[in-house]
């Protein structure tokens, strides 16, 4: 049973994908079977997390392989947590594309696109092989490609290319780490890399190695200075793949970097903490005054991503447990918020006419409702309390005061400060001046409406969970962060007791 | 045998790294081809290269003949070669999409994504006193 439910995250989106691509020209058939899977892969998802919470770490080696020679699939605290919320966006992004609009995207290819990107998603935060890793990143960058320009508008593929050209160079480095790494240690199994790592000769050739994996992992999250294509292409997508996008592709990029240099570069941390604490701080300066300067909702959402990305690395700058379990903490609270925010911004957009601020206004007086759950995410992404952003940004900034990184804290505080800026910016603009011209009649029928609403209004009863019992999310956090910090019990949970020698088994 | 196979790796990442900055896409594309190519040999080249014994297991034998090629790094580079095909290909159909839309194939033309935004009333700096007269005049 536990094995069956290890491998069925990566099951479900997969046999989604090859049936909505079957149902092809039937795209009402199309989106059905495409809620079903959505809703399947959250159930299993939640089931797996009550696995990982009741009986701790779930290891399966595929094809029967012993550990280090076959693909082996470790889901652990952090991975399950992101494996449910990669099932939530799944679900709500799904009711949400049956919105407006959603005739046209289906003719598109949305349904088997946006199944092969969870499938990816899903895949990259259960496997414990870094060249299984390297597979479900291509899966998911090639899903991407494909919802990007799913309009095949002129904007679209202008952005596209953007995107496409920086994320195929960022892939290719990460190949070529993957070589040198099996090179060095002679092995692709994590749990078995992490144990050779430390008696590497070379540790000069593995810092290397690890530098091109964090560059090509950092361009995945949109971390300083790899972040351009981010703020160049996300906007022009539609608007339920923004929301996707935005929820779950930078974050896989966090990932592996948690990841890994948690578990295979660890005994290097004196040299690769201040490294991340670096970019850490320049990602959330550069994201937020990004933000500051756009007056168009997507560009400015698209530039928070960037900002809060700095927040999710403090765990690996600092490395200690709680700045970890912030990490996992703000992962988890980003992901719902931000997803949220592109939700909302495509309401507003159907609601006002407009994403630029100039041509909205007076939608507190004409849709109330949408004001409150705009204000919601908002308020929690600018870390106001009692939502769910405040404890992330607590703990995160505390652990950075505990381990004496006071200008790492001090960024931190500041950033929070001008996330509100430019939060109030799109409430004072969009919601509060008086609109620019009336507002166009919303032309939209009751169940595209319900398909709108619902997961907005979701995702904010989920953002209010964490502000308002914060206790079992932070204690949660702090399993992960434990789990993560237990390098000797991922080896041996992997591995088993007695490692097959596979290192010294390369000449 | 591995001198040889780093120069060549050396070569076509350099090859691919001035390809790369071109603003001709198709240009950067082939930079991209090049970049896979000299990372695949990098995985071969990781792998140890030694005997040129195929790693085929005779009949009857349990396990590999000692002296057998590495068989690991080739199914990786076989994978990494379909991964690159399909990327390479999908690129290139964007590209000439984005060349039959613009008309050009030169990425520093084509800026439709990021337009400045149109900035509201109240968000513009207050004029300097001057410039007010003369948008009053």
């Amino acid at each position: 049973m536990r094995q069956f439910l290890l491998a069925s995250p990566i099951l479900i989106p997969l046999v989604a994908t090859a049936v909505t691509a079957m149902l092809w020209s039937r795209p009402a058939a199309q989106r059905r079977v495409g809620l079903v899977a959505a809703t399947l892969l959250f159930a299993t998802t939640l089931g797996l997390l009550g696995e990982v919470l009741s009986g701790g770490m779930v290891v399966g080696q595929m094809g029967n392989w012993p550990a280090p020679f076959g693909v082996t699939l470790v889901v652990d605290h952090l991975s399950a947590a992101m494996l449910v919320i990669t099932g939530l966006m799944g679900l709500a992004v799904a009711v949400y594309a049956m919105g407006p609009r959603a005739e046209e995207r289906d003719r598109a290819g949305f349904q088997p696109l946006f199944h092969a990107l969870l499938l990816g998603v899903a895949g990259a935060f259960s496997t414990g092989d870094l060249f299984n890793l390297y597979v479900w990143f291509e899966v998911m960058l090639i899903a991407s490609f494909g919802l990007l320009v799913l309009d095949r508008t002129r904007e679209q593929l202008d952005g596209g290319i953007r995107y496409v050209m920086l994320n195929l160079v960022g892939t290719t480095f990460f190949l070529l780490a993957v070589g040198l790494l099996y090179g060095l240690t002679g092995t692709l199994n994590l749990a078995d890399m992490a144990r050779v790592a430390p008696g590497v000769e070379n540790q000069g050739a593995l810092a290397a190695a690890a530098v091109l994996l964090l560059v090509s992992f950092g361009a995945k999250a949109a971390v300083f200075p790899l972040f351009n294509w981010l703020p160049a292409s996300y906007h022009t997508a539609s608007m339920p793949v923004a929301a996707i996008f935005a929820a779950l592709l930078t974050k896989v990029g966090v990932y592996a970097i948690i990841r890994v240099f948690t578990l295979v570069f660890a005994h290097d941390h004196a040299l690769f903490g201040p490294l991340v604490g670096a970019i850490a701080m320049a990602t959330m300066v550069v994201g937020v005054l990004g933000a500051a300067a756009h007056y168009d909702i997507r560009r400015i959402l698209s530039f928070h991503i960037i900002s809060q990305i700095g927040y999710m690395l403090v765990g690996v700058a600092l490395m200690t447990p709680l700045a970890i379990a912030g990490s996992v903490l703000y992962v988890i609270h980003h992901i719902v918020v931000k997803a949220n925010l592109f939700l909302v911004a495509g309401a507003v957009r159907q609601m006002g006419g407009s994403f630029a601020l100039a041509r909205l206004g007076g939608l507190w007086a004409t849709a109330p409702l949408l004001g409150l759950l705009f204000l919601i995410p908002a308020l929690s992404l600018a870390g106001i309390p009692p939502l769910s952003g405040f404890w992330g940004k607590l703990v995160v900034i505390r652990a950075g005061l505990e381990a004496e990184a006071f200008l790492l804290a001090g960024v931190a505080l500041a950033v929070g400060l001008l996330t509100l800026y430019s939060m109030i910016k799109i409430w004072n603009e969009a919601f509060w001046k008086a609109a620019p011209e009336p507002a166009p009649a919303a032309g939209w029928t009751r169940a595209q409406r319900l398909a709108t609403f619902a997961p907005i209004v979701l995702l904010c009863g989920v953002t209010l969970t964490i502000g308002f019992w914060a206790e079992p999310f932070a204690a949660f956090s702090i399993a992960a962060a434990e789990s993560l910090l237990d390098r000797e019990g991922y080896i041996a949970a992997v591995l088993g007791a007695q490692p097959t020698r596979l290192a010294e088994a390369v000449p | 045998m591995e001198t040889a196979l780093a120069l060549t790796i050396g070569v076509l990442v350099a090859a691919a790294a001035y390809l790369l900055l071109a603003r001709d896409l198709p240009r950067a594309l082939l930079g991209f081809v090049l970049l896979g190519t000299g990372a695949n040999l990098a995985i071969l080249a990781a792998g140890r290269v030694g005997t040129m014994a195929p790693p085929l297991v005779a009949s009857g034998a349990e396990a590999l003949a000692a002296g057998a090629a590495n068989p690991l790094p080739q199914a990786l580079v076989l994978t990494a070669i379909v991964i690159g095909f399909g990327l390479a290909a999908f690129a290139l159909v964007l590209v000439m999409r984005a060349h039959a839309e613009f008309g050009t194939a030169c990425a520093e033309d084509m800026d439709e994504a990021e337009r400045p935004d149109e900035v509201p009333a109240t968000a513009r700096p207050a004029l300097a006193p001057a410039a007010a007269r003369k948008e009053a005049a």
